[in-house]
This record gives C-alpha cells, sequence and structure tokens, in this order.
C-alpha cells in the first residue's frame, strides 16, 4: 500500500499568545515548531498501516524551507520519504493549498499512484478544515472526515468516527482522502536510530507557484478572557459546611 | 497566602536551588521577616533548577569548586534526596585519558576517592558500553543524584515554619529603589516592599534585576541541549530513580545519565548557543517552562551518533524513542564560575547566580553566612561578584567568554591556558615598547601582560646549558624556555618588568590611618614613605589577601595589590571606610604605571637617570620616595618581589612610554632584559618563596601556617586579631614549605615538570592530611633557574615539614621523588636577603 501524509509546520504555542504589531500573526521568536496534532495521528496512521500491510509512506507538507525540520521528525518516526513543497513568507490560503498539493500528487500519481492520502482533520493553527476535502474532491477520490478509527486492507478502508449518540462505521474503497482526528491511535516518538536513519532519506524539494489566494486574513484578536472567579470558602474546618453545600449542589453526594 | 508586607529584612528573589538554600541558611542563623518572591509558580517556578539533571561529579580541578560542591553534596545527604550512585568520565582518546589522570590528582589534592579504571573496569561497573571505543575511565564513587526541587522545598519550608519567611509565588519584580548606592525598596505586581537587603537568586534572569538596582551580574544565559530517551530495554527492571553510575562521555563533551527506566542524554558540545535574558519567555508564553526553549535537532545530531556509538546495545534499537528534548537554559559567566556577594555598585545588594545543582546549598550556607557574619567558612575569593571588573559585566565581554567558555565546560583546559576573544582590553602604557619586543601576552583582570619576549630568544644560546627545555607538549604549554633565560639574566646584571597591571588605590582622609590599622595586620602607624608589606585577615583569622601599602602622607595610604584580586581588595577597604565620608577611597590603577627594575646592576641603572640619592642609605629598602628621572616625575618603592635589588617606579600614565625608554636606554650598557610575568610571577617568586594570594594565601589557612606571623603583633585592634593571638598561641596543623623535585624522569624516560596542582604524597605513595582533614598539594610549582631545581610550594603537616623530608608528588599518574628543602618562610635562594640588600 502506498500512503502520503499530509502535515503543516505550526508553532507550538505556551499558554498566552503575543501576536504581531500588524495582528495580523502570532509572535513566534522564542517558539518552537511542530505538526499540528491531528495530522502527527495521521503521520503515524501511515506508518502503522505500512508495518501491517507492506508498502511505502511518504509525508508531504506545504510550507517554508524550515518545514523539513517537520518532515525529518516524521522520516524519524519511520516515514519513508518527504516532499516538500516550499513556500516563502507569504499566506497560503486553503483553496490555492490544496491546488499545489492536488498538483503535486498527480505529478507523483504519474509515477504511483497513492492508495490513500491522510490528513489531519485540521490545522493547529488556522483550523480552515479545508484542504482534505477540497484535494479528495480535485483528484475525484471520495473522502471522509473526523476519522477516529481507520484501519485499510485489500484496496479498502474502514473508518469511523464518534458522533453524538455514538459511531458512524465507514467502508471506503481505496483510493481515498481521510482526515483523522486525535485519539485514532496513539503517535509514536521518533526513536534514536530512527533520527539518525531519517538524516539519509530523501525529501523531494519542489517550488510550486502560487496562484493567489482568495482568503484574507483581516485581523487578528485574543477571545475576551472569561474572568476567573476564586471564593474562599474558609480556613481549617470552618469551611467545612460550604463545602458540603457545593458539593450538593454538583450533585457529588 | 499571607498580606503582602510592606516592609521586610530581605527580599529573596528566585525559588530556585539557590535562593531556597539561602533562605533556610538564613533563617538557621536567626533573620527573620524575609520575604521571598518568584515570578513563576511553586515548587517549579520554571528556571534552571526545574530542567537540572541534578546529578553531582564532586571533583573539580579548582579546589574552591570541589569545596562547594563537596558542601552542596553533604547537605543533599543530610536533607534526604542524595542517591549515590558513581560516575565514570570516559576516555576515547589518548589525550583525554591523559586528562583523567589529571583528574586523580585533583581528586587526591582534594581528598575525594577516585581511581582510574580500564575498559574491562569501566565495564563491570556498567556493562552496555561499546569497549571499542573507551580507552579508560576516571570513576568517582561519590557521584550522586539529588532531588534538588525537594531540596529547595524542604529548605524553604524549614524557613516559613520558623516564622522567618513568607513566600510569594506568581509575583514578578518590576523595579528596585536604591537611595544613596544602598537598597531601599523593591516593587513587584503584588505591591512594594522596603527592604534592608534584596538578595538576587535568579538564575539565567539575574543580570534583569540587577540592572533594575543600576547594579551588574554578569552572566548569559546559554543553551545546553539535552534529551530523555527511553524506554531502555536494560533498564526494564528498575526500581529507582538511578542504580547505575552516571557516564560523562568527556571526549565528545556528553553525559549519559539513568533516569528511572530511561536514559538522559545531554551535551556540551554544541555550537554556544546564547540568549539575551529580556528574550526569555515568560511562564505563560511558554510551551514547557521559560527555561526549557524549543529544541533544534542539528545542533545535537552529531552528538546523538556519538551516544549510539558509546551505546549501542541500549539506545541503538527500535525501542528507544526519543520522549523530551530541550534546550535548557543555564548560566554562563566570564571565567565560568558562580557570582556571587554583594554587588560593588549597590549596598545590601547581593547575588547569588550562576549556581548549579552541584553548589546550591554549599552556596547557600556560604552567603548565608557571609550576610551574617561577614565572614565565609568556605573562601569566597573565587566566586566573589567584585572579582569582575568593568568591562567584565558589558554584554560584549559577558558574550564573548560565554561562547568561547562553554566548550570548556567538559574540556581540557590547562592551567595556563589564554582566552582568544575579548582581548587587548587593558593595555599598560609601556605597551608599545613591550610589544616591539615580542612581548608574548597573558591576560590577568582584562590586562595584558608580557608573559615572556620572544627577543629574549637569544638569551637561551648565553644560558642554554643551564636552562632545561620540556619535551612533553602539555608542560611546554603556555610556557617558554625564555622565562629561564630572562629570570637569569636578571639575576646576572638587570630586568625591567612591565607591572601597569597594579591595582593601585590610595585611601585619603582624616581617619585614613584608622581604616588601614583596623584592615591589615601590619602596624600602619609608621613614618611617612614607609612601605609595609602586610596580610589581610577574615574575621577568624584565614588569609584574605597579601599586599604593600604605603604611607605617602600623614593620611594618605596608597595601597598596591595584584590585578586579579584587586577588585575583591578594593571592595574590603570601600566596605570599612567610615559612613561620614571622612576617608575616601581613590582608585589610581588607570592613572599610574609601574615598572619594575631589579637586578644588580639595578642601582647602576637608576643612578644614571636621576640626581636623587638611590644609594642604600639614601634610599633604604622598604621606603618610598618621589623624584625625578630625567624629566619624568616618578615615585618609586624599593622593594622586590623577586628577591633582587631594584625599585617598582611608578609614574603617570602619560609618561609611561618616556619613562620605560629612559630606563631602557641607560639598562643598555648594562645588559638590560625585558622580563615577563613568568619570572616575576614563578620563577624568581619560588625561588624566594614568596606567597601568592589564591595559590598559598586563601582563607584555608590562616597566617602562622603561612610562615608569615611576624615577631610581633601591634597593639591597634585589627579583623582577625583575636582569632591570630590565638594561632599564634597553639602549633600549626599545617606548615608552608619549599619542596624540590629530586628526579623529573618518568616510566618512558621523559622528564616531565609539574604544572597546577599535583597531590604531595608520602614516601610510599599515601596521601598526606593535617589535623584539620587537609590534603597536602602543591600549591604553586615551577623551576627556580638560578638553583636549578624544580621548586614546590606545599602546607604540610609538622610531622613532615622536616628539612629534607622526602616525599612524592604525583604528576600524570606517576610518582616522583621529591625533598623539603625549605620550612616556612624562609628563601630557597640567598637566604640573608643580600641580593635585596644590594
Amino acid at each position: 500500500m502506498k500512503i502520503l501524509a499530509c502535515i503543516k509546520r505550526v508553532p507550538d504555542i505556551g499558554a498566552r499568545i503575543d501576536l504581531t504589531d500588524d495582528k495580523l500573526g502570532i509572535v513566534t521568536k522564542n517558539l518552537g515548531f511542530t505538526i499540528s496534532p491531528h495530522e502527527e495521528c495521521a503521520v503515524e496512521a501511515a506508518i502503522q498501516l505500512v508495518e501491517k500491510a507492506g508498502g511505502a509512506s511518504a509525508v508531504l507538507t506545504l510550507g517554508p524551507a524550515a518545514a523539513d525540520e517537520q518532515l525529518r521528525d516524521c522520516l524519524a518516526r519511520g516515514i519513508d520519504r518527504g516532499i516538500l513543497l516550499e513556500t516563502d513568507a507569504a499566506h497560503w490560503d486553503p483553496g490555492e493549498t490544496a491546488k499545489t498539493i492536488v498538483a503535486a500528487i498527480r505529478s507523483e500519481s504519474e509515477k504511483a499512484p497513492f492508495d490513500l492520502i491522510l490528513f489531519g482533520n485540521e490545522a493547529a493553527d488556522s483550523g480552515d478544515c479545508q484542504v482534505a476535502v477540497r484535494v479528495a474532491s480535485a483528484l475525484g477520490l471520495p473522502c471522509l472526515t473526523g476519522v477516529k478509527n481507520l484501519e485499510a486492507a485489500d484496496g479498502n478502508a474502514a473508518a469511523a468516527r464518534e458522533v453524538d449518540s455514538g459511531w458512524e462505521i465507514y467502508d471506503i474503497p481505496l483510493p481515498a482522502v481521510i482526515a483523522v482526528k486525535e485519539g485514532v491511535n496513539l503517535p509514536r516518538y521518533p526513536t534514536l536510530r530512527g533520527t539518525m536513519k531519517a538524516k539519509k532519506k530523501p525529501i523531494d524539494r519542489i517550488i510550486p507557484e502560487k496562484t493567489g489566494a482568495k482568503l484574507r486574513t483581516e485581523t487578528l484578536y485574543h477571545p475576551p478572557e472569561t474572568g476567573k472567579q476564586v471564593e474562599m470558602l474558609g480556613q481549617g474546618t470552618a469551611a467545612v459546611p460550604k463545602v458540603i453545600e457545593i458539593l450538593k449542589s454538583l450533585e457529588v453526594i | 497566602m499571607s498580606q503582602f508586607p510592606e516592609k521586610a529584612k530581605v527580599v529573596i528573589i528566585g525559588a530556585g536551588i539557590v535562593g531556597n538554600c539561602v533562605a533556610g541558611h538564613l533563617a538557621e542563623k536567626g533573620w527573620k521577616n524575609m520575604v521571598m518572591v518568584d515570578k513563576g509558580p511553586l515548587p517549579n517556578p520554571g528556571g534552571s533548577t526545574g530542567h537540572a539533571s541534578n546529578f553531582i561529579f564532586p571533583v573539580d580541578h579548582g579546589k574552591a569548586m570541589t569545596q562547594l560542591t563537596w558542601d552542596s553534596s553533604k547537605q543533599y545527604e543530610e536533607l534526604g534526596v542524595r542517591r549515590e550512585c558513581g560516575g565514570i568520565e570516559l576516555a576515547r582518546t589518548p589525550e583525554r585519558m591523559e586528562e583523567l589522570k589529571r583528574r586523580v590528582a585533583s581528586a587526591k589534592c582534594w581528598g575525594i576517592e577516585a581511581e582510574l579504571l580500564d575498559p574491562d573496569g569501566v565495564l563491570r561497573l556498567f556493562p552496555w558500553i561499546n569497549k571499542e571505543k573507551i580507552l579508560g575511565g576516571f570513576y568517582t564513587p561519590s557521584v550522586s543524584v539529588v532531588d534538588s526541587l525537594r531540596a529547595g522545598t524542604i529548605f524553604r519550608e524549614r524557613a516559613v515554619e520558623k516564622g522567618a519567611m513568607t513566600v510569594f509565588p506568581n509575583t514578578e519584580v518590576l523595579d528596585i529603589d536604591v537611595e544613596d548606592g544602598k537598597v531601599k525598596a523593591i516593587k513587584t505586581t503584588r505591591g512594594t516592599i522596603e527592604t534592608e537587603y534584596i538578595l538576587v537568586c535568579c538564575g539565567v534572569w539575574s543580570p534583569r534585576i540587577a540592572e533594575m538596582a543600576g547594579a551588574s551580574i554578569p552572566l548569559v544565559p546559554v543553551v545546553h541541549q539535552m534529551i530523555d530517551a527511553g524506554p531502555v530495554p536494560q533498564f526494564a527492571q528498575a526500581k529507582s530513580e538511578v542504580e547505575y553510575p552516571i557516564l560523562r562521555d568527556m571526549s565528545t563533551l556528553m553525559y549519559e545519565r539513568q533516569s528511572a527506566g530511561n536514559m538522559e542524554v545531554g551535551s556540551y558540545a554544541h555550537r554556544a548557543i546564547l540568549h539575551d535574558p529580556n528574550d526569555i519567555p515568560s511562564n505563560e508564553q511558554a510551551k514547557l517552562s521559560p527555561t526549557e526553549m524549543p529544541f533544534t535537532m542539528e545542533d545535537f545530531e552529531p552528538q546523538l551518533e556519538d551516544a549510539l556509538e558509546l551505546l549501542p546495545d541500549m539506545l541503538d534499537n527500535d525501542q528507544v524513542e526519543i520522549q523530551y528534548s530541550i534546550n535548557g537554559l543555564i548560566s554562563m559567566t566570564p571565567d565560568g564560575g558562580p557570582v556571587v556577594g554583594e554587588t560593588p555598585e549597590v549596598k545590601n545588594l547581593w547575588s547569588a547566580a550562576a549556581v548549579w545543582i552541584k553548589e546550591g546549598p554549599g552556596v547557600g550556607r556560604l552567603v548565608a553566612e557571609w550576610m551574617t557574619d561577614g565572614v565565609t567558612d568556605l573562601d569566597p575569593n573565587e566566586v566573589d561578584i567584585a572579582r569582575f571588573y568593568p568591562y567584565a559585566r558589558s554584554k560584549a565581554h559577558v558574550w564573548d567568554r560565554a561562547r568561547e567558555g562553554f566548550i570548556k565546560t567538559y574540556g581540557i583546559v590547562h592551567p595556563g591556558e589564554q582566552w582568544e576573544m575579548s582581548r587587548n582590553l587593558r593595555l599598560s602604557p609601556f605597551h608599545a615598547r613591550t610589544e616591539a619586543l615580542g612581548a608574548v601576552y597573558f591576560q590577568t583582570a582584562g590586562w595584558e601582560r608580557p608573559q615572556w619576549y620572544a627577543s629574549n630568544e637569544n638569551l637561551l644560546r648565553e644560558y642554554g646549558d643551564r636552562i632545561a627545555d620540556r619535551t612533553n607538549e602539555w608542560d611546554a604549554r603556555w610556557w617558554s624556555p625564555i622565562i629561564n633565560a630572562e629570570h637569569l639574566a636578571m639575576r646576572d646584571r638587570v630586568g625591567m618588568v612591565d607591572l601597569g597591571a597594579f591595582a593601585i588605590f590610595d585611601i585619603c582622609g582624616p581617619g585614613a590611618l584608622n581604616v588601614v590599622q583596623k584592615v591589615a595586620v601590619s602596624q600602619m602607624d609608621v613614618p611617612v614613605g614607609k612601605a609595609v608589606y602586610t596580610l589581610l585577615l577574615n574575621t577568624r583569622g584565614g588569609i584574605r589577601s597579601d599586599l604593600m601599602i604605603v604611607r605617602i602622607a600623614k593620611n594618605t595610604f596608597r595601597v598596591i595589590t595584584g590585578a586579579g584580586h584587586g577588585g575583591v581588595d578594593k571592595k574590603w577597604f570601600k566596605d570599612h571606610l567610615p559612613a561620614d565620608g571622612t576617608v575616601q577611597l581613590h582608585d589610581q590603577t588607570s592613572a599610574l604605571c609601574t615598572v619594575g627594575l631589579w637586578g644588580p646592576k639595578a642601582r647602576e641603572v637608576l643612578s644614571s637617570v636621576t640626581e636623587s640619592d638611590v644609594s642604600h642609605e639614601g634610599f633604604p629598602f622598604g621606603t618610598a620616595k618621589k623624584f625625578f628621572i630625567q624629566e619624568v616625575p616618578v615615585w618609586a618603592l624599593r622593594i622586590s618581589y623577586v628577591g633582587e635589588l631594584g625599585w617598582e617606579i611608578y609614574t603617570t600614565a602619560e609618561h609611561g612610554p618616556r619613562l620605560w625608554d629612559i630606563l631602557w636606554e641607560a639598562g643598555q650598557p648594562h645588559g638590560v632584559v625585558p622580563v615577563g610575568i613568568g619570572v616575576y610571577g614563578t620563577t624568581a617568586r619560588l625561588e624566594k618563596s614568596y606567597r601568592l594570594t589564591g595559590n598559598e594565601l586563601d582563607a584555608d589557612y590562616n597566617p602562622v601556617e603561612a610562615g608569615m606571623a611576624f615577631p610581633r603583633v601591634k597593639p591597634q585592634d585589627f579583623i582577625g586579631k583575636e582569632a591570630y593571638l590565638k594561632q599564634r598561641e597553639g602549633e600549626p596543623a599545617a606548615v608552608l614549605c619549599s619542596l624540590t623535585v629530586d628526579d623529573h624522569t618518568s616510566s618512558t624516560g621523559e622528564k616531565r615538570y609539574m604544572t597546577g596542582h599535583v597531590p604531595v604524597l608520602t614516601q610510599d605513595g599515601g596521601p598526606i592530611e593535617d589535623a584539620h582533614g587537609r590534603r597536602s598539594y602543591a600549591t604553586s610549582a615551577g623551576m627556580g633557574p638560578t638553583l636549578g631545581k624544580y621548586i614546590l610550594m606545599a602546607y604540610l603537616p609538622p610531622e613532615h615539614a622536616v628539612t629534607g623530608n622526602q616525599l612524592k608528588v604525583e604528576y600524570f599518574a606517576e610518582q616522583y621523588p621529591a625533598t623539603v628543602a625549605a620550612v616556612g618562610a624562609t628563601p630557597l635562594l640567598d637566604p640573608e636577603n643580600s641580593r635585596i640588600k644590594g
């Protein structure tokens, strides 16, 4: 089975996010970068499926040259090769991102088509939830998002997603596009050995042409803080009646 | 949480290992009304303590750091947070193997059990090492892992339980108020506290806090990379945090340390990655903690390869994952040492920064003693913040040194090793002259001092048969046979020494005599023009320093001291000036320059360029005089640190080059040679058994032991007098002696010449320890070219301090015979001092 996992380099943020002066981005000076958590699961799924069924896995990202770091990280975990669609610093919207990824996948498919194209459900920073669907649509492939259970073998994928009332179970013919959510598996860390091996794995670098974003960020702002209220219930045993009252109101006791 | 106080005795900023330890010790010493603030939460506020690997290797080549580490180890043990696991420093190269032999010597000097292991010996203790990669190891059984967060918590809670301290986490310091050069108040996000003392213990943030008060704490946060890898199959059955020795793979500048079922791998091999303290993210901004910066794998990859090579069975498999990886921030200082003590800029503003886990409790105790009693058990000189001159507080210098110094953390550092960056900071007025003579410069306190002169190479022919060259590269590194040739020429003829680096300050005012009388051991109420060599003691009678004080007017005393110790000496005098301003300290270091003129022909040279009477009677030893050398106004001092007739000749900086030229020219008929510090500080000094602060003289020893108790004790009071009188009554536990090496031949037939600290042993190779548990080691070592003997100085217990006593010294794991040649201050060369008298 030939599997592609698509990922995005995103800042690894702390509790407080500082905005740049123009309010169009966040300050990343002292931040590290990582892969969106859902995408980490997509990578893990690709590795596990290939481990089970054999085949080859690839990881693709559209991003700056520094996104090489995230590709290497995936290679260290066990992905076989990387594809970097290297961009400049400009903002790429989901439409043009999908278009560029589609072009790359088509060009890859000329050699050997992917059986399964995995995405994370949404990127941790922009959260557009669009790229997987757009890629599937453009390639005319079946698409499933929000997947939290995934198996694939013999030209078919069995997938499930959690809904309020229970689980939706799907059986989809491959090739397909599937966007997974955190929880579908437990992503592994790269091993020391894998990290050294990753240095020798190939990364294809392609510089795509920017087709023009149709979505534009107007401004970023922090959501209004929900005020934290702390009430002292008293000290020592004096606090006990109030504690009981609260536990009762919470229907804990 | 208690109400935020308006007043406090001391505010301790920082709840890391240092702040907590100081707090605990201060409370123990009876301090009350203490407040601790930290901008982070407890128990891990986010500083370097929180991500420390927490292991302690006790042996350092330096005595002070070893003592602080050893004391810390004991304290961790008492707190019940220490687990002894042993540690092995590994060598992959012959060069590192030699360094490990030097480690053994240091361990013997400081009395710490340690041994060399062959590869099989290493594998017996840690079976999973790739034997092919190692040549051997240095094993220290007392290496341990400690719980520094717990230790800090215990100390902090002790202070709180005593009612001595309140603690406010999540409280950021906004500003510090200083009035009349003294700490007044501290502003925080919770309010303002009026306080008598402020103690800055906030690690990598310390420079930023000190700056608020107009002071400086010279350090820079640097990255130390560390990963946590696991699960390690061989540790699957681990029942505790650490069960195997910690490995320091010294050749690759890395360590591997078991952490339960995982292995922590840390590195000091990567490029120096420096951060501005202002750029460290806040607790809220940081993903992990502020001092756990994003890991940069590209810097670590070469080290990863090294780790896999060393421990293939453990790490090179499909199970061991990198589960946690950080660029942890730690503090680096210009000389790598901690920054401790009251800041010279602001009274009652104290620093305890750049302190690692291994020194934390020791520094905590030291600071508490220092703040409470003004005196410490362990010698504070090496950690004293006052050692940094203004230039050393600049960002440019601190960063340059940190960049260059980072790689030395696990590096092999020769005792004479010079820094490459941040040079030519302080040049004496003679610099152009000495440079033209091919001076090879060594740096001290920023000053470039000629160590020897290439232009003296011709002297090697003249004295060739009396000069032993060194064939061993280590012994010959940072050394030249020219030093010995300069020495012989000076003793035969006359030499000129650039002493421009002297720290000089005048104590002036109506009460000046009282000040110097109080600080100095020697009688200072002497006639104007009299020079007095004196020791300075601490209140317990330990030695702080030795220096010259000259009474240059009724109410003015000139203090002349070495550049290396000048900052600390200056602060000591300043601390003892009366508060009313009637006595002032004027720093003359930059205004004056000094050239030493010494040798049997010195008088002939000097008398040829001055009309002043420079005869023995007209200019007696130990006196100072103002006169002219041709048109240059000078002030000269007839003393000698080299054991020859001559003078230290002082003039103002602008006259310096002219003074040099006049003496140089006048010296030509007498065969004058430029003489470097290699002679002044080592060879000539050792032949005369003159002591050096920091080598022979430190707070561990007293004047009686140092052989410097003069016949009479002045009736006036002085610091340390009571203790000094007591010392004089009893027998000293050790006596400073001069030894000579009887045979330099190593087992390979090569002649070896000891450099650095080497242990002095009994004839059968056993350690020598005095009644106070102090080991005997060479405090100084160097050639005595006139004597034709290699000289060592060492404190020996009385039973060994006997002239003619045969002992051994250990150098690179071999023992060489040495003989006690003189006991006490008796010089080996010219004991009657007839050369000095001329």
